[in-house]
């Protein structure tokens, strides 16, 4: 029994080891590696309009942004990868401040409206996604609140939740610091905690406790409903987007080009490709998001991008997240 | 055991060189396998190290404060908690399913180690599904909403139906192996059945009981699906945060250190318990299996238990895995990539599965036959790759790899490598409890007779051991096959796994779609398990 059990073990080590061969000879030309803190399902269509366009493969590795992040910081001059595509602005800064990113030339910049981008031009917005509070279906449309400040209110104790892990709601307080200042963010979060919010893993079991009427409002990002509302037009929650107080701020997706990359030129296509019309309508209609290049059309059932009230601040200043987790450790909300 | 305790055993103070390398010499091989094979582990803390250093005065900051000693507080607690509940769960199963005439044995015994299949994120998040406040069972009931689950309840609840088997997987070994002489000659003069398992049968089980304790309550420190699903403020979740924020790396090694450092000090406790004792046969001759104890009336409450443990920890997660699966096959399947992916976990999880018992052979002979402060040493660092969250293991070899053997980086060999390493703890405490059990006099007596120690190692101990090889080897596999972090980074671009392709659906909100990948890890789980039980359980 031993015996065979060690052959058997035998046999699919050296299986194992002739498919450790096979993966170390695949290096090839005309293949751009990329990591993505977006997911496939999203992303692949995408990718096939640059590879159709250029006749170059994409090999892309999956991952959570900020655990991919960690690891090209890891990998330092050494990574494989050409580029970068990441679910929020904090993973890119992360990146760029370590000086792995390449600086992009004025044209790719220049496709997306400056608060979208690096200040220090080395990543690129693709999408923008808006804070709003989602809503299940045993709440009245007139009692919806027009900021999530008041979302402290006796009222809504224990029927909201948020996640505090997610960057979103992280850039979200950092905004609020920068705007309204420090005081007003904490007194904001001492009231949440207070007032019994329900903290969620992520975005999506938020909207999904929602849905089940565990909670009645969530702070999520905009697209996640939009995604549940593609796959079933009945799905009992709904969004709004806060007039005030920056209930509706704008976060984005974006990519970069690594530094290392041994093919900037084809890796600069492919950013090209993301801003062009077509991929950004891509997005636009599948993921819901806001396409961030001038002449593409939004979404029609959300809020278009120029009526939500877009708070002077850049995202650069966004990467003041040490200070917001201080802040939300401090209050008990992380 | 170490090399005091042998001293004072022999009656008389040690000379220091003998302190540390011990009474005992090892052979030199076996010494210089040891050394790489404690390497090889002690990575993951090396890379803390270095992360630690880039920025020491910061790191000193983000640990010294009141929050860490609140979370390690917590963390604990839940650790305990959950160690001791499962021993308490896996007590009674392992002695049902290897010493009674409980009716269908091997199957309760495979069905009772399943659930160590199921990934702690996947298995909390069906458990709310179910018992939410608003779940499946608020429905059943038709009540308005349940009490909440969440917190310290729900994270114990998971992590208790989801670990005990990491107890009874080297219980049952150890039972299996148990001299039963000892147990009879006390039931002949006169010891009740009840007091011969208190004062006879409950100390020889100690080590393995330790051992599997241990195994969890490093797991429950290291978790992170089930406490982020659970919404219990943890030590590793804070880890993941730090990462998270995107500049944490310094932060996230100091915490990291800090979860090495807890678990260096529940090492010296566990030490204490399985403190030099001889637990091998006393007689000479062949290993003898047990009678079984006729249950008689007692097993119809015997069945109710394992019925009971079986419904909850495996019944109720994947009758809901069922439900969702049956909802998806509607939807059309892709049965190509399911058994591409399958095939993957397969691969990936024996290769890492092999690698760690033999290293983990080598470990427990060095610890047990050849105890020493050196010998210690590669143990215990061997266990901090274990009680290291995933991603720490993952970027230390990110790190290394792409400084040291960047040819290799992202091959099939550094995942299973870092499988390996990652889960090697696994192997090493089974076999080091079954090492135990074997009488050095046989060891002795074959290299009186001229055979060289790697023959002995070969020939006499590894036979000997080979239910606690198993054991191990079968913990390893059933590890690496749901584990992600580290082949979500680590593996070949385009390497699915079942459990990343349970990640994949899960991360964009398809839990239903997770179903099919989550069952096909249970099926691939199933059979070893079956095989496994089988061994030396009680003749039939």
């Amino acid at each position: 029994m031993l015996l065979r059990r060690r052959r058997v073990a035998l046999v699919a080590f050296t299986g194992l080891l002739a498919g450790l061969a096979a993966c170390g000879s695949s290096e090839d030309e005309n293949t751009l590696t990329m990591y993505s803190g977006r997911i496939a399902p999203i992303l692949s269509p995408a990718v096939k309009q640059y590879e159709t366009a250029s006749g170059f493969d994409v090999k892309t590795r999956y991952g959570d942004s900020p655990a991919l992040a960690a690891t090209l910081t890891e990998e330092g001059k050494n990574s494989p990868a050409d580029l970068f595509f990441a679910q929020d602005a904090g993973s890119l800064d992360a990146v760029e401040k370590q000086g792995l990113l390449l600086k992009l030339p004025a044209d790719v910049l220049g496709r997306v409206p400056a608060r979208f981008r690096s200040k220090a031009g080395a990543w690129v917005g693709v999408t923008g996604r808006s804070r709003v509070i989602a809503y299940g279906e045993d709440v009245k449309r007139s009692e919806l609140p027009d900021s999530p400040l008041e979302l402290t209110d006796e009222k809504w104790k224990g029927r909201v939740g948020w996640a505090p892990r997610n960057a979103s709601l992280q850039g979200y307080i950092t905004a609020l610091r920068l705007v309204e200042g420090e005081d007003v963010a904490k007194r904001w979060l001492e009231g949440m905690v207070a007032n019994d919010v329900q903290a969620f893993d992520s975005n999506i079991p938020v909207r999904d406790a929602i849905a089940k009427g565990e909670i009645e409002l969530g702070l999520i990002n905009h697209y996640y409903v939009a995604e549940a509302q593609a796959e079933d037009p009945d799905y009992p929650v709904k969004v709004h987007f806060p007039p005030k107080d920056l209930g509706s701020l704008v976060n984005t997706a974006g990519v970069a080009v690594l530094a290392s990359s041994d093919d900037k030129e084809q890796a600069l296509a492919f950013v090209r490709q993301m801003l062009s019309a077509q991929t950004q309508r891509y997005f636009a209609d599948s993921s819901k998001e806001y396409p961030l290049v001038a002449g593409v059309q939004a979404p029609k059932e959300l809020t278009p991008l120029a009526d939500i009230p877009a708070p002077d601040i850049d995202l650069a200043k966004l990467g003041d997240l040490q200070g917001t987790l201080r802040l939300m450790r401090e209050t008990g909300a992380l | 055991m170490d090399a005091a305790a042998a001293g004072r055993a022999l009656g008389r103070r040690l000379p220091p060189a003998a302190r540390v390398f011990g009474v005992r010499r090892p052979p030199l091989v076996l010494l210089g396998l040891g050394l790489v094979v404690g390497l090889a582990a002690a990575l993951p803390a090396l890379y803390l190290v270095f992360a630690v250093l880039d920025d020491a005065r910061g790191a000193l900051d983000a640990v010294l404060t009141g929050r860490t000693v609140g979370l390690i507080t917590r963390s604990l607690g839940l650790a305990v908690a959950v160690t001791a509940a499962a021993i308490a769960i896996a007590v009674p199963l392992a002695w049902l399913t290897v010493r009674s005439d409980l009716p269908g044995r091997r199957v309760w015994a495979t069905l009772l180690t399943l659930p160590l299949v199921i990934p702690s994120y996947i298995g909390a998040y069906l458990f709310v599904s179910a018992l939410g406040p608003r779940g499946a069972l608020a429905g059943l009931l038709g009540v308005e909403r349940l009490p909440s689950i969440y917190g310290f309840t729900g994270a114990f609840l998971v992590l208790t139906l989801f670990t005990y088997p990491l107890v009874l997987i080297p219980l049952r070994g150890a039972l299996q192996r148990m001299d039963p002489s000892l147990e009879e000659a006390a039931r002949v003069m006169g010891r009740s059945p009840r007091d011969v398992f208190r004062s006879v049968v409950l100390p020889q089980l100690a080590p393995a009981i330790g051992a599997g304790g241990v195994l969890v309550a490093l797991y429950v420190l290291s978790d992170f699906g089930a406490v982020s699903i659970m919404r219990f403020n943890s030590f590793t979740r804070d880890i993941y945060i730090a990462y998270e924020s995107g500049f944490g790396r310094t932060e996230a090694a100091a915490l990291g250190m800090v979860l090495v450092l807890v678990m260096l000090v529940l090492f010296a406790v566990y030490a204490r318990v399985r403190a030099a004792r001889a637990l091998h046969r006393v007689t000479p001759g062949a290993q003898r299996p047990a009678q079984p104890v006729r249950l008689g009336g007692w097993r119809w409450p015997a069945l109710a238990f394992c019925g009971a443990v079986a419904a909850i920890a495996l019944v109720l997660p994947v009758g809901v895995l069922l439900y969702w699966a049956t909802k998806q096959i509607s939807s059309g399947l892709e049965l190509g990539a399911l058994a591409t992916n399958g095939w993957h976990s397969l691969a990936a999880a024996a290769a890492a599965a092999l690698a760690a018992s033999l290293g983990a052979i080598v470990v427990a002979l060095l610890s047990v036959r050849y105890p020493s402060v050196v010998t210690r040493i590669v143990e215990r660092v061997g266990y901090a790759g274990y009680a290291l969250p995933g991603i720490v293991v993952a970027l230390a070899l990110v790190f290394f790899t792409t400084r040291v053997a960047l040819p290799l980086y992202q091959t099939l060999g550094v995942l299973v490598f870092a499988l390996a390493i990652h889960y090697l703890p696994l192997a090493v405490s089974p076999i080091g409890a079954s090492l135990l059990q074997v009488p050095p006099r046989l060891e002795e007596a074959a290299r009186g007779l001229g055979r060289s120690p790697l023959a002995v190692l070969r020939t006499i101990t590894t036979p000997l051991v080979a239910s606690g090889v198993l054991g191990g080897g079968a913990l390893v596999f059933l590890h690496a096959l749901k584990e992600l972090p580290a082949t979500l980074l680590l593996a070949p671009i385009g390497f699915d796994t079942l459990a990343t392709d349970v990640w994949h659906q899960t991360s964009f909100g398809f839990y239903e779609a997770s179903a099919i990948p989550a069952l096909l890890l249970l099926l691939i789980a199933a059979p070893p398990l079956y095989l496994l039980s089988a061994r030396g359980s009680v003749a039939s």
